[in-house]
């Protein structure tokens, strides 16, 4: 596949960064779209040029580090799908690709295509988890849970907290990924204990970040990697009510 | 001006909008009821009763404050939480977003807007004059503003019926987008009523907002 590149370059978070038009030859079809990025690279070093710094790790789709905006749409043209997981087959042979980084006022680029998530850490930092005392392992079938909920809460939790929602979303809303993180707990007796503090603290933490506010476009649902569905923001909605005015 | 107001959370925010907004929705068809009188053939008897009891009766002015504090309300809420959307995405990207979303859901502060246009005209037109803040030459023999020839002075006006028939099709998305919004951010999502309630808000988009441009066309065309 013959290919342009246009590439946000940034040296670093204070610089003003400028799109850079690379063409790229005989990259395979199957190749992922990080493989076809590493061929770039070492293209690029070869020219003693800086490499095109992203974001990547497992390569997988499960650890959630991949973050490129590819011809508008967060992890590129196919669905489900992380970046790692996207290959160049759903391209086509001289097509221009333009990727930028996520935009958000809370994710500040770092340089090039890298951007700084750690505002979803602070959020989890609020409450994305549950108090345990150490000990002994209890039975596991002591608290029961029913099946549908049990699924529901799977579900949320496949959130893999990549920042898609934040990216597709007009505002910058990040109500897809903190309701998430709050529906896993919500559906489950464990949950309880602190739920109506975690609520709070997370809503509170993620407004005090400068994330938008949801307008119910549902953008984040239909980018989602992993099909976090929009019910969770409702679920997030009503958890929110109850601990305020119960 | 105190802003602690702005300081409330964005959830909070948005549910006051969604209780508003079906508040004004409930409000619409009532509106509705009382233009479509316009249509009787009886020299404008049951709308103009119809709007001397609305500015005469005590409960309905103790409806009248809460309802256009629901409304400035609602207008104040869309504005600060739209400013706060701009705020979050600083740089914009360069190639627009291409995600699939719902028709117009993406255009609500606009749609919103042009309502609130021409609510202006329409408050200039009737509501201003029966708070005597503009003068008017039409009065009945009670002394009382003739509502009903100022409508149809107004609906003779080729010019202000197209207007009054375009900006109802605007509301028209906008409550198509809002009545689903509006569940959705009260924590109404359910599949058995998921199906419903969209059925239920495009029903309320097209019904509602035709019923009020009947009117102009009535005028215009028939009578």
């Amino acid at each position: 596949m013959k290919l342009t590149l246009k590439i946000w370059r940034q040296k670093d978070a204070k610089s003003t960064g400028k799109f850079v038009t690379y063409p790229l030859d005989n990259i395979s079809p199957n190749c992922s779209f990080l493989e076809m990025l590493d061929i770039l690279n070492e293209q690029l070093i070869r020219k003693n040029e800086e490499p095109v710094v992203f974001d990547h790790d497992c390569r997988e789709g499960i650890c959630g580090m991949c973050s490129l905006y590819i011809n508008g749409r967060p992890h590129g043209p196919d669905d489900a799908v992380t970046v790692c997981q996207l290959h160049m087959r759903k391209f086509s042979d001289g097509d221009t690709i333009v990727v930028e980084p996520w935009r958000a006022k809370p994710f500040p680029v770092v340089r090039d295509l890298m951007v700084d998530r750690s505002a979803f850490d602070r959020i989890i930092q609020e409450g994305g988890y549950i108090s345990v005392n150490t000990g002994g392992a209890a039975e596991a079938n002591n608290i029961l849970v029913g099946k549908e909920n049990a699924e529901l809460a799977m579900d949320a939790a496949a959130c893999i907290g990549c920042g898609a929602c934040v990216a597709a979303c007009k505002n910058a809303s990040a109500m897809l990924f903190v309701s998430a993180k709050i529906s896993q707990f919500a559906l489950l007796p464990q949950g309880q204990v602190e739920a109506k503090q975690r609520v709070k603290k997370m809503v509170r933490m993620m407004d005090e970040l400068g994330f938008g506010n949801c307008t119910n476009t549902y953008a984040c649902e239909a980018e989602c990697p992993k099909l976090i569905s929009r019910s969770n923001i409702a679920r997030m909605n009503r958890e929110f009510m109850c601990a305020k005015v119960i | 001006m105190n802003l602690s107001f702005i300081r409330f959370s964005s959830i909070t925010k948005k549910i006051w909008m969604a209780f508003l907004g079906l508040f004004l929705m409930i409000f619409l068809v009532v509106h509705l009821g009382i233009n479509l009188c316009l249509l009787r053939d009886d020299g404008g008897a049951w709308f103009t009763a119809a709007a001397h009891f609305m500015g005469t009766n005590y409960i309905i002015k103790v409806f009248e404050i809460v309802l256009f504090a629901g409304f400035i309300l609602h207008v104040f809420l869309g504005i600060v939480l739209q400013v706060q959307n701009w705020l979050a995405r600083p740089v914009r990207y360069m190639v627009t977003n291409k995600t699939t979303t719902p028709f117009l859901s993406k255009y609500m502060i606009y749609t919103g807007g042009i309502v609130l246009v021409f609510l202006v005209i329409h408050f200039i037109n009737f509501y201003f004059i029966k708070m005597g803040l503009v003068s008017n030459p039409n009065m009945t023999p009670e002394g009382e503003p003739d509502f009903y020839t100022i409508a149809i002075q107004l609906f003779s006006m080729p010019a202000y019926s197209l207007l009054y028939i375009v900006l109802f099709i605007v509301l028209g998305f906008h409550l198509n987008q809002a009545f689903q919004a509006a569940w959705q951010t009260l924590g109404v999502n359910h599949l058995q009523y998921n199906a419903f309630i969209r059925r239920f808000g495009i029903f309320y988009a097209i019904v509602v907002p035709l019923g009020f441009i009947i009117i102009p066309i009535y005028f215009l065309l028939i009578r």
